[in-house]
C-alpha cells in the first residue's frame, strides 16, 4: 500500500488531546506572568477539553446525555467569560493594568 | 408531571426575575425594597421546602429528601440574614443597589439546586449557578482596587475549580456510562464498574468542590476574597455557600461514590488534616480581622470534613451539626465585624477593636461569646459541634484526625482569646459608631442560640440525625 499504513482514530487519541489541553489550559495559568487576558484564554481551554471529552465519550457509548452536558457547558462558558471580562475591566479602571504580577495588593 | 417538586426553586427564580423587573423600572434606586422582596421571597420558599415531600424529579436530576430539606433551610437562613446585614452596610458605603440582595438570591437558587442535586448535570448548574453571582459581588464595590482584585482572583481561580470538576465529571461519564447518582451508584457496586478513570474522575471532582469549601490545599484564594470583599459579602461566602459546598460533597461522596468509599476516605482525611493545620497555624500573625476570619474558616470547614472522613451515620449527623452551629456563630461574628466603624469609616484590623468592653459593652459581649464559642470552650454551642465530630472520628477509630483536631483547637484558641484579651483589656482606641439595629438583632440571635444551644440541642441533633438518615438511604 505503498508504506501508508491505515490508522483508525479511536476513543484513546482524543482523551488524549482533550489531556493535552487540559494541562496546557493548567499551566496557561499558573505559569503565565504576563497578562490576565491569557488566563481567560486558558480558562477556555480548559472548558475545551471537558467539551472534547463529554462528546467523544458520548460518540464512543452512543449515549446522548454526554453532548448534551456539553452543550450546558458551552453555554456556561459564555457566561463565565462575559463576568471574566467584565472583572478585568473594572480591574483594568483601578489599577490601569492587567499585568499578573501587579494582582499583588492583598497578601499575607 | 413531577416538576412541582421543585416548587421552592422555580419559586425563588420567578421571584427573582419579578424583583429584577420591579428594581429597575423606578427612578430612583430601589435598594431598600428589593431587599426586603428578596428576605421575603427566601422566607417563602424557605416554607415551601418544609413543606416539600420526598422523591426524585425532573427526570432523576432532582432530588427532594430529609438531608435536602435540613441543608436548604441552612442556606436559605444565612442568605437572608446576609441580606439582612449589608443594608445598613451597603447605605453607608454607597454599595446600595438594588442588584446586590438580588444576586445573593440567585446564588441561593444556585445553593438549592446543588443540594437537590442528583446529577452530575445539575450539580455542575448548580455549582455555576452560585458562583456566577458571587464573582460579581466579590468586585461589588468597583470603585474600590482591593474588591476589583479580589473579584479578579475569585473569579480566576474558581473557574479552574469549574474546569477541573467537570473533567472529573466527563471521566466519570466515560468510564460509568452516566451521569445519575442513582445508577452511578448501581455501576459501582459492581468491583467491575471501578476502573482506575472513575477514580482519577472522582479525585479531580474532589479537588473541585474541595476548592468551594476552601479546604487545604485548594484554600489559597480565601485569605485574599475575604480581605477585598466588602464584608457583608464576606459574611455572606462564610456562611450559606459553605453549606451548600459541603451539602454537596457529602451528596456526591456518600451517594454514588457510597461504595468507593475506601478510594475517597484517605483523601478526605488528609484534606480535613491539612485544613485543621492551616487554620490553626495560618491564623496566628493575621493582624486584619477579615484575613483572621478567613483561616478560621479554613480551620472549621477542617473539622466539619472531619465527620465526613467518618462516613458513617454518627460522622454525617456530627458534620450536619456541625454546619449548622458554624453558620450561626459566624453569622454573629461578622454582624459584630459590619459594625466595627469609626467616624463613618469601616475599619477592620483587630488593634480596632482595643477598649471595646468599655466603650460598647453589649457587642463586646456577643464578640466574646462568638470568639468562646468558635475556640471550642464549653458550655458554648461551638463545643458540641467538636464534640460531635470528635466523638464520630473517636469511634470509628480515626485517631489521628481526633488527635490533630482537639491539638489544632487548642492552637486556635491562642487568636480567638487573642480578640477577647483585646476588647478587654487594650486602652481604648476611641469609641466605635453605635452599631444599627438591625446588626444588633442579628448579634442577639446569634448569641442567645450559641449561649443556650447546651439546654435544648434535641431539635438540632434530631434534625441531623434524620438527614444524615437519608443521605445513607
Amino acid at each position: 500500500m505503498g508504506g501508508i499504513t491505515e490508522m483508525t482514530i479511536g476513543l484513546a487519541h482524543y482523551l488524549t488531546v482533550s489531556a493535552i489541553l487540559l494541562v496546557l489550559g493548567i499551566f496557561g495559568i499558573f505559569l503565565n506572568r504576563k497578562n490576565v487576558i491569557v488566563i481567560l484564554m486558558s480558562v477556555e481551554l480548559i472548558l475545551l477539553s471537558v467539551n472534547l471529552n463529554f462528546v467523544a465519550f458520548s460518540a464512543f457509548l452512543d449515549d446522548l446525555a454526554g453532548q448534551v452536558f456539553a452543550m450546558f457547558v458551552l453555554t456556561v462558558a459564555a457566561a463565565e467569560a462575559a463576568i471574566g471580562l467584565a472583572i478585568v475591566v473594572i480591574y483594568f479602571r483601578n489599577r490601569g493594568s492587567i499585568e499578573v504580577e501587579d494582582i499583588s495588593t492583598l497578601k499575607g | 408531571m413531577t416538576w412541582t417538586l421543585a416548587l421552592p426553586e422555580l419559586v425563588l427564580a420567578i421571584a427573582g426575575l419579578v424583583i429584577l423587573v420591579a428594581g429597575v423600572l423606578p427612578k430612583q434606586e430601589t435598594f431598600f425594597p428589593v431587599s426586603m422582596a428578596c428576605i421575603g421571597s427566601l422566607l417563602l420558599a424557605a416554607v415551601l421546602v418544609l413543606g416539600q415531600p420526598e422523591g426524585t424529579a425532573l427526570g432523576g436530576h432532582y432530588v427532594a429528601d430529609d438531608f435536602s430539606g435540613f441543608m436548604k433551610l441552612l442556606a436559605i437562613g444565612g442568605a437572608a440574614i446576609g441580606i439582612l446585614l449589608s443594608l445598613d452596610y451597603n447605605t453607608k458605603e454607597g454599595l446600595g443597589r438594588f442588584e446586590f440582595p438580588l444576586l445573593m438570591l440567585l446564588a441561593t437558587i444556585g445553593m438549592m439546586v446543588m443540594i437537590s442535586a442528583n446529577d452530575l448535570l445539575s450539580l455542575y448548574l448548580g455549582l455555576e449557578l452560585l458562583s456566577l453571582p458571587l464573582y460579581v459581588i466579590a468586585a461589588f464595590n468597583r470603585d474600590s482596587a482591593r474588591s476589583a482584585e479580589a473579584g479578579l482572583k475569585y473569579f480566576v481561580l474558581g473557574a479552574l475549580a469549574s474546569g477541573l470538576l467537570l473533567y472529573g465529571s466527563s471521566l466519570v461519564y466515560g468510564f460509568a456510562g452516566t451521569t445519575n447518582f442513582d445508577r452511578l451508584a448501581d455501576a459501582f457496586s459492581a468491583d467491575s464498574g471501578v476502573t482506575a478513570g472513575v477514580v482519577v474522575g472522582i479525585v479531580f471532582v474532589i479537588a473541585g468542590l474541595a476548592f468551594k469549601v476552601s479546604a487545604v490545599p485548594f484554600h489559597m484564594w480565601t485569605p485574599d476574597v475575604y480581605e477585598g470583599a466588602p464584608t457583608p459579602v464576606t459574611a455572606f461566602f462564610a456562611a450559606a455557600p459553605k453549606v451548600a459546598a459541603i451539602a454537596l460533597l457529602a451528596r456526591v461522596l456518600v451517594g454514588p461514590f457510597g461504595d468507593l468509599a475506601g478510594q475517597w476516605q484517605q483523601v478526605i482525611t488528609l484534606v480535613s488534616l491539612g485544613s485543621m493545620t492551616l487554620g490553626g497555624f495560618a491564623a496566628i500573625g493575621q493582624r486584619n480581622i477579615k484575613r483572621l476570619m478567613a483561616y478560621s474558616s479554613i480551620g472549621h470547614v477542617g473539622y466539619a470534613l472531619m465527620g465526613l472522613a467518618v462516613a458513617n451515620d454518627v460522622g454525617l449527623r456530627g458534620l450536619l451539626v456541625y454546619m449548622a452551629i458554624y453558620v450561626a456563630m459566624n453569622l454573629g461574628t461578622f454582624a459584630v465585624l459590619i459594625a466595627m466603624r469609626r467616624k463613618g469609616r469601616a475599619v477592620e484590623q483587630v488593634e480596632d477593636l482595643a477598649g471595646l468592653g468599655r466603650t460598647d459593652l453589649g457587642t463586646a459581649v456577643w464578640m466574646a461569646v462568638f470568639m468562646f464559642s468558635m475556640a471550642g470552650i464549653p458550655p458554648l454551642a461551638g463545643f458540641f459541634g467538636k464534640l460531635y465530630v470528635f466523638l464520630a472520628a473517636v469511634q470509628a477509630g480515626f485517631w489521628t484526625l481526633a488527635v490533630v483536631g482537639v491539638l489544632t483547637s487548642v492552637v486556635s484558641a491562642y487568636y480567638y482569646l487573642r480578640i477577647v484579651k483585646v476588647m478587654f483589656f487594650d486602652a481604648p482606641a476611641g469609641a466605635l459608631d453605635p452599631a444599627p439595629a438591625s446588626l444588633t438583632v442579628v448579634m442577639a440571635a446569634s448569641g442567645l442560640f450559641t449561649l443556650f444551644f447546651v439546654l435544648w440541642p434535641a431539635p438540632l441533633l434530631a434534625a441531623a440525625q434524620a438527614a444524615a438518615a437519608a443521605l445513607l438511604g
